[in-house]
């Protein structure tokens, strides 16, 4: 099983917990794990990555194994801790993010 | 009728007032979706219990909400806001070009006769259709054949804000864009047409009598003239009798003719509310004082309405989706400022209320009048 941990609010849109374990097909990648998230709660669908494009929200990091792996390629491996489950992929809102420039006006 | 429900969308969540007629005493709702930017929630005029809600996060984007429940309980429905076409680019604030991207939905609008479809305006600029619900959404393209290119933002961003429907006639759309115009469709948004004729923006446009650029921030209609429309531009409060064909200026007397809401009282097409704001440069009232100005004879001559609102040091803003009415007997007037806080008049504008003083900046409030 693959470990994702969700920031808050993706938490309260997905109804989850703080982490979810998914099964993954093979191979084991940023893509192939949103994938899996997404068909289990379609209810994050466009809220990490572009609903066309697929390319991730520029607000949205990805870490792992202490790295950030947000650019990386989104069909290489990920590390072998997070494919045998002892460390989860997180799945972070950016810092200094969450504003948007002037609001309704 | 026995009351109201008050759908107040703020910067950080969304939240629900109730009331019995007398609109005194008010039941207020721990925040919905706490955190999240609650652009507009609207309910069906069909179904008062199914509510619609645009929910949008710099980090997490766009998602929907719809609830059968009168906002007690939610349930996701679709966020995929697909253009049609390629959108190609628009004009950006430098007047150079720049690529047309779904950003949010800024405003819902349901249909007067069917409780499943609803209509969103979205930025960058375009209009979707939904007919199930919210489940799927289907834009209508042809509105940006009309000089799409040649369209800007405005200080928010390039957002079509608001949608007029004509109770008498399912197939007239009116929409209003920042910074583009308005626009009408008599053929159920197939074809569109710029209804700018008569708008004058001499500080914002090269040509002030351009078709399409024109920074309209609101439009209203009482259901009974549908050919008589409100609008408040970015300066100057217009007026039109022929459904948008042409407009003519009923700024009057106003201390200041920039605002952003305009709102028609719910029993008399004649009387129409504005909130002047001093200048886009300042986005705060004239003076300091918080005067909401009512027309009974739909435009040129006003009166400030002014008591139990605040009459000095007062600097905030009031958005253009944040002003209401509801259809008691009296005419409740409603609306919420960028400080965070929500005022109701129920007797016409004559006198106003607080119901909260303290919420988020707040940006959108819809009233429904309960049976």
């Amino acid at each position: 099983m693959i470990r994702v941990l969700l920031p808050g609010h993706l938490r309260t849109l997905a109804g989850s917990n703080r982490e979810v374990a998914l099964e993954v097909p093979s191979p084991i990648t940023q893509q192939s794990v949103l994938d899996a998230l997404e068909s289990a709660y379609p209810t994050l669908r466009g809220t990490i990555r572009d609903q066309q494009t697929k390319e991730r929200r520029p607000l949205v990091r990805f870490f792992a194994c202490k790295q950030d792996l947000s650019h990386e390629p989104l069909d290489a491996p990920l590390p072998a801790e997070v494919v045998d489950g002892r460390e989860p992929f997180m799945i972070v809102g950016a810092m200094a993010g969450g504003c948007t420039p002037a609001g309704a006006e | 009728m026995s009351g109201v429900r008050v759908l107040v969308g703020t910067v950080k969540g969304a939240f629900i007032f109730e009331s019995d007629e007398r609109r005194q005493q008010w039941e207020i709702s721990e925040p919905q979706f706490p955190g999240w930017e609650m652009y507009h929630l609207k309910g069906s005029p069909v179904d008062q219990n199914r509510i619609y809600a645009s929910q949008s996060s710099g980090w997490f984007g766009q998602t929907m909400q719809r609830s059968d429940d009168g906002g007690k309980t939610w349930e996701a429905i679709s966020n995929e806001f697909e253009y049609a076409t390629d959108p190609g680019t628009h004009q950006w604030y430098d007047g150079t070009q720049h690529p047309w991207k779904f950003a949010r939905v800024w405003h819902l609008e349901p249909s007067l006769t069917d409780r499943d479809t609803v209509y969103a305006g979205v930025e960058d600029a375009a209009l979707f259709k939904s007919t199930d619900g919210g489940q799927s959404w289907a834009e209508l393209p042809g509105l940006r054949d009309i000089s799409g290119p040649k369209w800007q933002p405005g200080a928010g961003g390039m957002c079509l804000h608001t949608i007029v429907l004509d109770p008498n006639d399912e197939d007239r759309i009116v929409v209003a864009i920042s910074a583009a115009g308005a626009f009408r469709t008599d053929d159920g948004g197939q074809t569109w047409k710029s209804i700018n004729h008569g708008l004058k923006s001499e500080w914002e446009l090269p040509d002030p009598v351009a078709e399409v650029g024109h920074c309209v921030h609101n439009i209203s209609m009482h259901p009974s003239k549908p050919n008589t429309l409100f609008m408040q531009k970015h300066w100057d409060v217009m007026r039109s009798d022929d459904a948008g064909d042409n407009w003519f200026e009923v700024s009057g007397n106003l201390p200041s003719d920039f605002g952003f809401p305009i709102a028609v009282h719910a029993h008399e097409p004649e009387t129409i509310y504005v909130v002047p704001i001093l200048s886009d440069q300042f986005h705060y009232p004239p003076e300091g004082k918080l005067r909401v100005y009512r027309s009974k004879s739909g435009g040129n001559e006003w009166e400030a309405l002014t008591k139990g609102l605040p009459q000095e040091n007062c600097y905030v803003n009031i958005l253009r989706d944040a002003m209401s009415v509801d259809a008691l007997g009296s005419g409740g007037v409603y609306f919420g400022t960028t400080g965070g806080q929500v005022y109701c008049s129920p007797d016409s504008g004559d006198t106003w209320n607080t119901i909260v003083h303290d919420l988020p900046r707040v940006l959108s409030v819809e009233v429904q009048t309960l049976a």
